[in-house]
Parts: structure tokens; sequence; C-alpha cells
């Protein structure tokens, strides 16, 4: 791989040791790659920051990296805690899990990484241009970047991504090139798309049918933002969706046309969508119901809030955003009517991330199949259903 | 015989060869406080790769198995090096941010030109694997 002067510097430690270790990393995945060189990128979205994923080894890593005084030289935001920074008591998340947790951002902020811990940071400020490079890790915000955005980034790890963030560069290939942003497949939704659990079940759907490949889906009607970011999450969890083209509605569609004939096609139905959903619907009694996966919007916790203003849940309802939403939800008046009704909006984290089994949970019910997946893989019983459902679900 | 293959992570080392078959997930799949392979149904389920050169084709799974690799290396219970068919990122962070000496692309079929338990010298920074 072709470096340039000042980046053989870099990793000869001419600006420390922490920069020389993240190019030594940036430099070997590059070599496996076949890239040809490296490529500046405008910001990093750092994932691998619940204490539940990294252990006592990640932590480690993580300080050691700090120690030898590594500092963000670009944009760089935080993927989400496993806990409420502040309010983690009170969602009964253990002590000594607490305590790792606080070590973990502590060594963040020390690099120079904000906490926004979020895995919306596109909703809270951190936009990146149409054709800008960037560096995200968390797959559900590598598929927004990537597809809704136009930016153009790789499946980054949280080491990788906190390399690119030290050193404001990453290896150019895959998804950063023209010739591998094309689909590979041609997807005809046949499905009604209504809600955005719709497209949360296209998305789960497609992953599974596709793997990695790159779809192109037609026929996805006028989708929110919320409908967006779900289907990106959802098919980033059940194959490993980076990209995806949507007909109408995404910024490379137009230019992607002349590489569908030949494509092969496969065709959605609403009966797919049902099967998946009862993949992933079990009988529950008294499931935690949990909304915000990916993190709400302002428009996700205003919805909550209509539903259950001036009423009394008889279920716990727990509402997962970033702390920026959870502000401007704050002032419009949205968290002070759900907790009045007995529900939550916690920040920094969710269900994906948080310990819950030593939370004691053992059934959730979530209006997302990217949520519904994860916490079947940790042994929980799982319901699907629309967010106005679940939210109708709680009402004494 | 000498391999020569591609260096992804320098480096030098020494030891018994441990051949897996299958590709393997860090996270999840090896125990890291004694470097016994735990994934049930694994083709070399039970076994440990502490100080080993562990050949594999690719690695599997969460990128949190990165920090496994590094977790190991500090306690002492990390491969002496990987050989594998054809490596990936989360394999090859591991070994970048533990230091493990990892080799890809040998030019011959490492599953089975390499036996469990022959001695294999691997100079990782030569691209070359000899063994013994």
């Amino acid at each position: 791989m072709y470096l340039t002067r000042e980046e053989e510097g870099m990793l000869a430690g001419e600006r420390g040791p922490g920069v020389s270790k993240a190019m030594e990393l940036l430099v070997a995945l590059g070599e496996v790659f076949g890239a040809e060189r490296l490529v500046p990128v405008e910001s990093a979205h750092v994932s691998g920051v619940s204490y539940k994923n990294l252990g006592e080894a990640g932590l480690e890593w993580l300080e050691e990296q700090a120690g030898l005084g590594a500092k963000a030289v670009i944009r760089a935001t935080l993927n989400p805690a496993g806990m409420d920074m502040v309010r983690w008591r009170e969602m009964g998340v253990p002590e000594d899990f607490a305590e790792g947790q606080r070590r973990v951002i502590a060594a963040f902020e020390a690099m120079g990484v904000e906490p926004t811990c979020t895995c919306t940071p596109y909703l809270v400020g951190s936009v990146p241009r149409p054709g800008s490079q960037v560096a995200w890790a968390e797959s559900s915000a590598i598929c927004y970047a990537n597809s809704v955005l136009g930016a153009r980034t790789n499946r980054e790890s949280g080491p990788t991504s906190l390399a690119s963030a030290v050193t404001g560069l990453a290896p150019l290939y895959e998804y950063r090139l023209d010739e591998n942003r094309v689909p590979g497949k041609l997807v005809e939704v046949e499905a009604r798309l209504t809600d955005p659990l719709d497209y949360s079940a296209l998305g789960f759907v497609a992953g599974k049918l596709l793997g990695s490949t790159v779809p192109y889906f037609r026929g996805l009607g006028k989708p929110s933002l919320e409908s967006l970011k779900t289907l990106g999450a959802a098919c980033a969890t059940s194959g490993g969706i980076a990209l995806w083209h949507g007909e109408g509605v995404t910024p490379e569609a137009e230019n992607m046309k002349p590489h569908l004939a030949g494509l092969e096609k496969v065709t959605v139905e609403d009966r797919d969508l049902e099967e998946a959903e009862e993949k992933l619907t079990c009988e529950v009694s008294d499931p935690v119901t949990c909304i915000g996966c990916p993190h709400c919007s302002l428009r996700e916790v205003g919805e909550v809030a209509r539903l259950v203003k001036g009423k009394e849940l008889g279920r716990r309802l727990w509402v997962f955003t970033s702390r920026g939403v959870h502000a401007q939800a704050d002032e419009e008046g949205y968290v002070r009517q759900i907790e009045e009704a007995g529900g939550r909006v916690y920040v920094d984290t969710c269900m994906v991330v948080a310990p819950l089994k030593e939370m004691g949970w053992r059934e959730v019910a979530l209006n997302s199949f990217k949520g519904a997946q994860y916490c079947a893989n940790m042994g929980l019983r799982t319901k699907v259903a629309s967010a106005k459902q679940l939210v109708k679900e709680t009402l004494r | 015989m000498i391999l020569r293959g591609r260096k992804v992570v320098g480096g030098y080392a020494e030891g018994e060869a441990l051949v897996s078959p299958d590709p393997v997930s860090f996270y999840g799949g090896v125990d890291p406080e004694t470097g016994i392979v735990t994934e049930l149904g694994h083709a070399i389920c039970g076994e440990s790769i502490k100080g080993k050169i562990f050949v594999f084709p690719k690695g599997k799974g969460s990128t949190v198995g990165s920090y496994v690799i590094y977790r190991m290396k500090k306690l002492g219970t990390a491969p002496a090096a990987i050989l594998n068919v054809e490596t990936e990122s989360i394999i090859a962070t591991g070994c970048v941010i533990a230091g493990v000496p990892l080799l890809d692309r040998l030019d011959a079929n490492l599953i089975k030109a390499l036996k469990t338990g022959a001695r294999l010298r691997v100079d990782a920074d030569e691209g070359i694997v000899e063994v013994l």
C-alpha cells in the first residue's frame, strides 16, 4: 500500500505512540483488503462501547490507547453504552457493571471522542455530506450513512473507527470505491408498507435473502426517516448489508439504473413479512415494552407521548433515545407526559447493549427486528409489533 | 518443508501446530482464561490454543473477537502465531492490537499441508513458515 511521507512518519511514531499504533492497524487492514492507499475521512463513529460487549479485555485496550496519548483529530461520536450514565441504578444495572462502564466512557473522553452514546449520530448533528468519506462503525448507522446520506464508509469495527478518529484516515477499499457500490440483486417489493415496522420486517427479510450483497429495492413507496433508519438496521442484522439503494428514495439509486440489466431478482410479499414477524414473536405475559432501536427520533418520542398522555400504564414502557433528542423531547413536554404515565425515557443506552439478563429481564416487546433478534440471541422471549399497538397494550 | 505467504502482522514464533478445518470465533467460541476452544460442535472443541501456532481458514462471528485476542495475549493464553488461509478484519485487527504474528495466503493448502502436533517456525516478517 502506498503511504505519503507524512503517513510514513505517523506510522514511525512522529506523532506519538497512539497514532503509530492506529496507523499500524489501518495499514494492516489496508494490506489485507488490497487498498492502494489511505484516504482522509471527515468523521468517525466509534462502536464497542457497552461494557457488556467489551468486558475487561476491551476496557484494558481502550485505557491503554488513552494512555498512549491518542486524540481524535476529526469529529468522533460514540455508540450507546450499556446503561443510562445518570439513571443506571433506577434501570437495575449492577454496581460493578456501572463501574466498568464509567471507565470505558472516561477512556473515550480522554481520547477526545464525544460521549454522544447513540446509534443515531446523524440525528444529533453529525451528518456526513453526500460523497464524503467517513469511518463509521455501528451497523445501522453505517447503512444510514451509505444508503440514505450517500456518504462512504466500510463496516468499521471499534478499533478501526477509533484508529480513523485519531489519524483522520482510512484504507481505501470496498464501499469507498464506485465499483463496489453497485447493486448485486434487485428486490421487488410487493408487500404493503405502511408502518415503520413493515420496513423493519422488509429489511430483515432482505438481509436473510441477500447476505451482504447490495440490494436495489423497487417499490419502497415514500418511507419516513424513521422507516429508513429501521430498514437499514434490520438488514444489517439479519445479513451483513452495509449499503442499499431504493428507487426514488436514496441519492445514488438513479445512477445505478444502468447496472440493473441482468440482475437476479427476488420478490418480497406480505407473506414474507408476516413470517418474519412470527419467527420473532412468542407468547409473552409481562414483557418490558421497548421503543427505540435505533434510538428514537423526536417524532417517535412524540408519538409515544400522545398515546400515553394523561393515562396510566399497567406495564413497563421504556423509550430509548439520544441526549440530543431527549433535550428536544423534554422541551416539547413529551418526556414529562411519558414519565407521568409511568413510562421511562432513558438516554445513552438501549435494549441491545444493556445487560438485560443481569437486570432480570425475561420478556421484551419491541417495534424493531434488530432489537428483537439481539434480545432473542440473549435468550429472552420476544414479541414484535408496531409501536402504536405495543404502547396501547401497556395502558391499564 | 518451507511455505511462503503474506505477512499481515510481523513477528517470530516457534511452536506446535494446532490445525482447525473450521473457521473460528474468538468471542464466545474460545475461553480467554484457559485458551480452550468452547464452541459446541467445533472441529477442535476442547483443545487449547495457548502457545500454539494456530492454523484455521479464517475468523467468523462478532468483531468483539478482536478484543478477546488482545485479552488472551495479556493473560498469556494467546496462540504464539496465527496462520489463516485467507484472513479477515476480526482476526487481523485482533492480531495487530495484541501483537500476535499473522500470515495468510500461503503457497499450499494449509489445512491439508500442516498437521496438528508438527513443530513449526514462523518468521512473519519474512512471510515464511518452516516445518521442523
